[in-house]
C-alpha cells in the first residue's frame, strides 16, 4: 500500500558523510529538506578508519567549513587527538588530521541534524525514484511512503548491492553488517545508469587491554591546540595517543601460505580496489622485498576499548587474521573483536554527472559520495555539500554553484570525477591539484567564505569577522611593503643571528621577509606593528609575502584557465556536425558533454588540435547566430 | 595552452633583406621589453600603439647586443590577432632571424603552431565565417603533418633520451609527493634539499648536453660560419675560389642590410660552411686593411671556424702574429700557402704559433693540399661525440625551444633549492620541466605521476 507522506523541496537519501552534509546544506540555503536513512543509529557512521583529515583531505574539511558545512565543526568537538602534518614542508601541503571518537562523532552530527531548522530526519529504505519525463519528482520507500520533492540527492555509500567478503564467506550486506540496498541499485540500472563494481576493505579491531603497548612506539597529538573550523573557539586538550608497530617476515609468511584462501586471489572478489588503500595481502604480494609494513593502532573512542589496526586491511579468513595479529610485536595476545572484511558495491560511472553533480539522464536528481566512485569520508562530505547546495538552490530556482579547479580541492575532486571518470575508488591526493599552492589549508576561508556567504551558508556575524581578518591581512601586507628597514646594528645583528648575510643597504620589510632565513616574527621584532595582530593574520601575511613569486606564477596560470573556462559550450552542441574532430575525441566529447572548453581540454583522448577545432567551431556558431544585414 | 604569448618568424626563410619575428599575446610587450634596448632607455610598453621604434636586441643578462632592429608595436584589439602584437624587423638571413627567435623564446614566448596566428585572429572575432572551415582544415592538416614530422624525428635515440630523463624527473617527483601525501610513510628517505639538488643538477647537465647537440644540429642546418683571414696577397681569394669551385655552392649571395657581408655556402665533405665576409675578400683582397682590426674582430667573434692564411714565400710579420693573437681560443686551421714559390717563412715559428691547431700547407695555384685542407675541416667538425654515423641531434626549432624552457625550469628549481625554498615548491618548477619534456614526445598526462607513486612505493595505511 502506497500513501502520500509529504512534500519537500529536497530529499536526501542516506545520512552518511555525504548525506549529512547534503541535508544540512540544502536546509541552510533555505530549502525544506528531508533526509531518509536505512538506520537512524548510523548517521555519520565511520565504518573504516577513525580519522578525519590528512594531506589534501584535511584541506577539503577546511573548505567545507568555509562554505558553511559541518564536518570541521563536528570533528573539532569530538576528536581524541589532532596533528598538523607536513609542518617541515611548504605552506601549500600542510594539513590537519584528527583521530575521531567514532561514537561521539555520530551522536554530535545526528544532534546537529535534528536541531537544524528546515530539516527532517527519518528512518526508511528508499526503493524507487518517482521519475516523470526524465525529471525526478520524489521517492517511494519500502513501506510504501511516497515523498514528493523538487530535487533528490542520492548518497547511498557502499550500500548499493553491498556484499561483504570475509575469507570463504560472502554475504549480502551494507557496511558493518547493515541492511544493503538492492532494489534501488536495480532501479538505477532500469533507468539506464551505467554502474561499476568497486571494492574496498577494512582491517580487524582488537581490544586495547590485550595489547602490549611497551613493544610499540607512541604517536601523540600536537601540544598546540588545533581546529578545523574557523568558528571553533573551544579546544580539546585532553588527547589520546596512537601507537606504531610493524609486521615482520613471520607475518608475511602466514600471508603467503594462505594466499589461496584469500578472496582477492581466489577470484571471489571482482570489484576494483583502490591502489592507495591496499590490503595487507596486496602489499605483501606486490612489494615482497619489503621486510616490514607499518601498523598503526588507533583507539576508536574514549568510551570503548576497540582499537583499529590501521595497515592491516584484509579479507583473509578470520582464523588467518588471528594468526596474523599474533605474529606482530605487541599484538601477540591481541583479542580480535571484529574481523576485517572486504566489501563490494555498485557505483555509478561519474561521467554521467554534470559538474553540479546533477545526473545528465534524469533532471533534478543528484548523486554524491561513494556512489560516485570515491572513497574517504572527506571526499564524500565535500561532494555531499556541493550536491546539497545545488539541489537546494535548484529547488529554490536559484543559480547553481560550480567550484573551479583553482577555487578548491572540492573543485578538483568533482571535475576529475565528471570529466575523467575513475577506474578505481577515487581518493584526493595533493598531486591531483595543479594549483595546490593556491589551494592551501591556511587560506580556505579567504578562497571560499564569500561564496558561502553569497548562497546563504555563512551567517552574517561570521562573515563580518571574516571581512575584518581579510582587511587586517591587506593592511599589514601594505605596511610591510612600504616600510623601509635601515641597516642599523640591531637589524644586522638579528639577521646574522638567524644565519643571513648582512644588509648592504636599506631594504623594504617585505623584501627582507622574503629571505629564506627570515620569518614574520623577526620582522615584527625589527619593525613592530602598532596593532596587535591575530596569529592567523600573521601567518597569512608571512605566507603571502614569502611565497609571492610562486603564488604569482600560479595566478598567471589560473588566468589562462579562466579564459578557457569562459568559453562555454552550449548543452545542445552537435559534435557530429564538427568535421575536423578526431573520432576518439568526438566520442569522448559526446560522452562527457563538457560545459566549457577548459573542461573539454582535460578529457583524455581530446588532444590540443581537437580543442582548437572546437574553439573555432564555437566561434563560428557565434557568428552564425548574428542575424545577417 | 591557449592564450599564452606566441611567436614565429613571419617572413619566408632565407629570402629578402629584412625578416620579421612576430609576437602575439598578453606578454608580447613585456617579453619584447626584456630584450629591447632603445635610445634613452625607451620602453616599448610606454610607446604609442601602431608606431615603429629603432633600437637593439640584447641578451638580458649580459646586455650583449644581438641585433639592430626596428620594432613595431600594436596594441589589441586593433591588430591582426586582436591581441597585443609586437613585430621585430631584423636582418634577413637564416642566422640572424633564428637568433632573434631563440632570444624571444628564451624569454617565455611559445613557438606558434602552424596557422596559430590565423586561428587566434579567428577566435578573437577577426575573420569572417567563410574562412572558418579553411582555418579548421588548416589546423587539422598542419597538426597531422607536424605530428608526423615530430614522430619521425622522435624515433630512436633522442626520444629514448628524453624518456629516460622524464623518468628520472618523475621518480624524484614521486619521492617528494610520497612524503607529502603519506607523511608517516617510513620507507622512503625524506627528500632533502641536498638529494633534490643532486637530481636536479643531473637533469640540468643532461639537458645542457642535449641543447649542445641542438647547436650542432643548427650548424648542420645553418652552416658553420667560417672566416678566411690573412694579410694581403697571401691567397685568400684563391682559397675562397678553390673551396667554391671544388664544392658546389648551395646558397649564394644573401646580402645583409647594413653590413657589407656577403655569405656563400659550400659543402665540404658533408660539413656546410657559411663563408663570411667574402665580399671583402673579393673586392680588396684585404679584410684587415679595409675594415680595420676592430671590425675584423667583430667578424671573427661570429665565426665557428677560422681559416688563417700565411704566405710561404714571405717572412712572418707583426700583422701575422697579431692575427694569431686575435684568434686565440677559437677553432682555427692555419694554411701556409704558395709552396710553389721559394720558402721564406720560418716554419718552426709558425708551428709554435699554431700550437694545437691544424696546420696545412698548400699551393692553391697548383691545386696542392686542398684535399688535406678539406680533410682537416671535416675531421674538426666530426670530432668527438659526432664521430659515429648515427647523428642524433635536436634540430626542430620547437624542440629546441621546449628543451630551452625545460632547462630554464630546472635552473629555477636549482636556484630555489639553493635559496632554501621548501621542496614542495621546488617541485613546481621540476614538474614544469617534466611537462615541457613531455610536450616534445607528445605525452603530458598528469596521471603519470600518480601511477608512479603507487608503483614505486607500497602505500596505504
Amino acid at each position: 500500500m502506497q500513501y502520500e507522506a509529504g512534500n519537500y523541496d529536497v530529499i536526501v537519501i542516506g545520512a552518511g558523510h555525504a548525506g549529512s552534509e547534503a541535508g544540512l546544506a540544502a536546509a541552510r540555503v533555505g530549502a525544506k529538506t528531508l533526509m531518509i536513512t536505512i538506520n537512524l543509529d548510523m548517521v555519520a557512521f565511520m565504518p573504516c578508519n577513525p580519522s578525519v583529515g590528512g594531506p589534501a583531505k584535511g584541506i577539503v574539511v577546511r573548505e567545507i567549513d568555509a562554505l558553511g558545512g559541518e564536518m570541521g565543526k563536528n570533528i573539532d568537538k569530538t576528536h581524541i587527538q589532532m596533528r598538523m602534518l607536513n609542518t617541515g614542508k611548504g605552506p601549500a601541503v600542510r594539513a590537519l588530521r584528527a583521530q575521531a571518537d567514532k561514537t561521539l562523532y555520530q551522536q554530535e552530527m545526528k544532534n546537529t541534524i535534528e536541531n537544524e531548522p528546515n530539516l527532517t530526519l527519518i528512518q526508511g529504505m528508499v526503493e524507487r525514484l518517482i521519475i516523470e519525463d526524465d525529471v525526478c519528482k520524489g521517492v517511494i520507500t519500502q513501506t510504501g511512503a511516497v515523498y514528493h520533492a523538487k530535487t533528490v540527492v542520492i548518497t547511498t555509500g557502499t550500500f548499493l548491492r553491498g556484499e561483504i567478503i570475509l575469507g570463504e564467506l560472502k554475504y549480502s550486506s551494507g557496511p558493518n553488517n547493515q541492511q544493503p540496498s538492492i532494489r534501488l541499485s536495480e532501479h538505477l540500472e532500469e533507468i539506464g545508469f551505467d554502474l561499476v563494481r568497486f571494492k574496498t576493505g577494512t582491517p580487524p579491531r582488537i581490544n586495547s587491554h590485550s595489547i602490549d603497548y611497551s613493544k610499540t612506539e607512541i604517536q601523540p597529538g600536537d601540544d598546540v591546540p588545533r581546529a578545523f573550523s574557523y568558528e571553533t573557539t573551544k579546544f580539546i586538550t585532553d588527547q589520546l595517543p596512537c601507537w606504531l608497530t610493524y609486521t615482520n617476515e613471520g607475518t608475511h609468511q602466514i600471508i603467503d601460505e594462505n594466499l589461496h584462501r584469500s578472496p582477492m586471489y581466489s577470484g571471489m572478489i571482482k570489484g576494483t580496489g583502490p591502489r592507495y588503500c591496499p590490503s595487507i595481502e596486496d602489499k605483501v604480494v606486490r612489494f615482497n622485498d619489503k621486510p616490514r609494513h607499518q601498523i598503526f593502532l588507533e583507539p576508536e573512542g574514549r568510551n570503548t576499548q576497540e582499537v583499529y589496526v590501521q595497515g592491516l586491511s584484509t579479507s583473509l579468513p578470520e582464523d588467518v587474521q588471528r594468526r596474523l595479529l599474533a605474529s606482530i610485536p605487541g599484538l601477540e595476545k591481541a583479542e580480535l573483536m571484529r574481523a576485517g572484511y572486504a566489501i563490494e558495491y555498485d557505483a555509478i560511472v561519474p561521467t554521467q554527472l554534470w559538474p553540479t553533480l546533477e545526473t545528465k539522464k534524469v533532471k533534478n536528481l543528484y548523486t554524491a559520495g561513494q556512489i560516485n566512485g570515491t572513497s574517504g569520508y572527506e571526499e564524500a562530505a565535500g561532494q555531499g555539500l556541493m550536491a546539497g547546495i545545488n539541489a537546494g538552490l535548484k529547488a529554490l530556482e536559484k543559480e547553481e554553484l560550480i567550484l573551479s579547479r583553482s577555487d578548491a580541492y572540492i573543485g578538483v575532486l568533482i571535475d576529475d570525477l565528471v570529466t575523467k571518470g575513475t577506474s578505481e575508488p577515487y581518493r584526493l591526493l595533493t598531486s591531483r591539484a595543479e594549483y595546490r599552492l593556491l589551494l592551501r589549508h591556511d587560506n580556505a576561508d579567504l578562497r571560499l567564505t564569500e561564496i558561502g556567504h553569497a548562497i546563504g551558508m555563512i551567517k552574517e556575524d561570521r562573515y563580518q569577522r571574516f571581512l575584518l581578518k581579510k582587511a587586517a591581512v591587506e593592511e599589514e601586507k601594505e605596511r610591510l611593503q612600504t616600510l623601509f628597514i635601515k641597516p642599523t646594528q640591531q637589524v644586522q645583528q638579528v639577521i646574522v643571528e638567524h644565519g643571513g648575510s648582512e644588509l648592504k643597504d636599506g631594504i623594504r620589510a617585505a623584501d627582507l621577509l622574503k629571505r629564506p632565513e627570515m620569518s614574520y616574527e623577526q620582522i615584527q621584532q625589527l619593525a613592530p606593528s602598532e596593532i596587535l595582530l591575530d596569529t592567523e593574520v600573521k601567518e597569512q601575511v608571512e605566507i603571502q609575502i614569502k611565497y609571492e613569486g610562486y603564488i604569482e606564477k600560479s595566478l598567471q596560470q589560473v588566468d589562462r584557465l579562466k579564459k578557457m573556462e569562459n568559453k562555454k559550450i552550449p548543452e545542445n552542441i552537435d559534435y557530429d556536425a564538427i568535421s575536423g574532430l578526431a573520432t576518439e575525441a568526438r566520442h569522448k566529447l559526446k560522452q562527457v558533454h563538457p560545459l566549457s572548453v577548459a573542461q573539454a581540454s582535460r578529457i583524455s583522448g581530446v588532444n590540443p588540435a581537437d580543442v582548437s577545432i572546437l574553439l573555432v567551431y564555437l566561434e563560428q556558431g557565434k557568428i552564425a547566430r548574428i542575424p545577417q544585414n | 595552452m591557449e592564450f599564452d604569448t606566441i611567436t614565429a618568424i613571419s617572413t619566408p626563410m632565407g629570402e629578402g633583406a629584412i625578416a620579421i619575428v612576430r609576437l602575439s599575446g598578453d606578454e608580447a610587450f613585456a617579453i619584447a621589453d626584456r630584450i629591447y634596448k632603445g635610445p634613452q632607455g625607451k620602453r616599448l610598453i610606454d610607446a604609442t600603439s601602431h608606431t615603429i621604434h629603432y633600437g637593439h636586441l640584447v641578451q638580458p643578462k649580459t646586455e650583449d647586443i644581438v641585433e639592430e632592429v626596428m620594432i613595431s608595436v600594436m596594441r589589441g584589439p586593433k591588430t591582426f590577432t586582436r591581441e597585443d602584437v609586437v613585430e621585430i624587423n631584423c636582418h634577413g638571413g637564416i642566422v640572424s632571424v633564428n637568433r632573434v627567435l631563440q632570444l624571444v623564446l628564451s624569454q617565455g614566448a611559445r613557438l606558434a603552431e602552424p596557422g596559430e596566428f590565423t586561428k587566434r585572429a579567428f577566435l578573437n572575432g577577426r575573420i569572417d565565417l567563410s574562412q572558418a572551415e579553411a582555418v579548421m582544415d588548416l589546423i587539422r592538416a598542419k597538426t597531422d603533418k607536424a605530428m608526423n614530422v615530430a614522430l619521425g624525428q622522435m624515433e630512436g635515440r633522442l626520444s629514448q633520451l628524453i624518456r629516460k630523463l622524464r623518468q628520472e624527473i618523475l621518480e624524484t617527483l614521486a619521492q617528494v609527493e610520497v612524503n607529502i601525501d603519506y607523511p608517516e610513510y617510513d620507507d622512503v628517505e625524506e627528500m632533502t634539499h641536498r638529494m633534490f639538488l643532486e637530481k636536479a643538477s643531473l637533469v640540468k647537465v643532461e639537458l645542457e648536453k642535449l641543447l649542445r647537440t641542438s647547436q650542432q644540429g643548427k650548424i648542420l642546418r645553418d652552416g658553420l660560419s667560417t672566416v678566411i683571414i690573412g694579410r694581403p696577397n697571401v691567397g685568400k681569394s684563391s682559397l675562397l675560389n678553390s673551396l667554391v669551385q671544388e664544392n658546389k655552392a648551395i646558397v649564394t649571395d644573401i646580402p645583409g642590410t647594413t653590413r657589407d657581408v656577403i655569405e656563400e655556402y659550400v659543402n665540404v665533405r658533408g660539413v656546410p660552411l657559411r663563408l663570411l665576409d667574402t665580399a671583402g675578400i673579393r673586392e680588396t683582397e684585404d679584410i684587415v686593411e679595409r675594415i680595420g682590426v676592430e671590425r675584423s674582430r667583430a667578424v671573427l667573434k661570429e665565426a665557428d671556424l677560422i681559416l688563417l692564411v700565411l704566405n710561404y714565400a714571405d717572412n712572418l710579420t707583426i700583422e701575422d702574429e697579431k692575427l694569431f693573437e686575435a684568434v686565440s681560443g677559437m677553432d682555427v686551421i692555419v694554411i701556409v700557402n704558395k709552396t710553389d714559390l721559394p720558402k721564406k717563412i720560418n716554419l718552426n715559428r709558425v708551428k709554435e704559433l699554431t700550437g694545437e691547431h691544424r696546420l696545412v700547407t698548400t699551393s692553391l695555384l697548383e691545386d696542392q693540399g686542398v684535399d688535406e685542407l678539406e680533410e682537416a675541416i671535416a675531421s674538426l667538425f666530426f670530432a668527438g661525440t659526432l664521430e659515429t654515423g648515427d647523428l642524433t641531434y635536436v634540430s626542430n626549432s620547437r624542440h629546441i625551444a621546449l628543451l630551452g624552457q625545460a632547462l630554464k625550469s630546472v635552473e629555477d628549481a636549482v636556484w630555489a633549492i639553493e635559496s632554501g625554498t621548501p621542496v614542495d615548491l621546488v617541485q613546481i618548477d621540476f614538474t614544469k620541466a617534466w611537462e615541457l619534456l613531455g610536450e616534445i614526445i607528445g605525452d603530458s598526462v598528469h596521471e603519470g605521476l600518480i601511477n608512479q607513486l603507487f608503483s614505486q612505493f607500497c602505500l596505504g595505511k
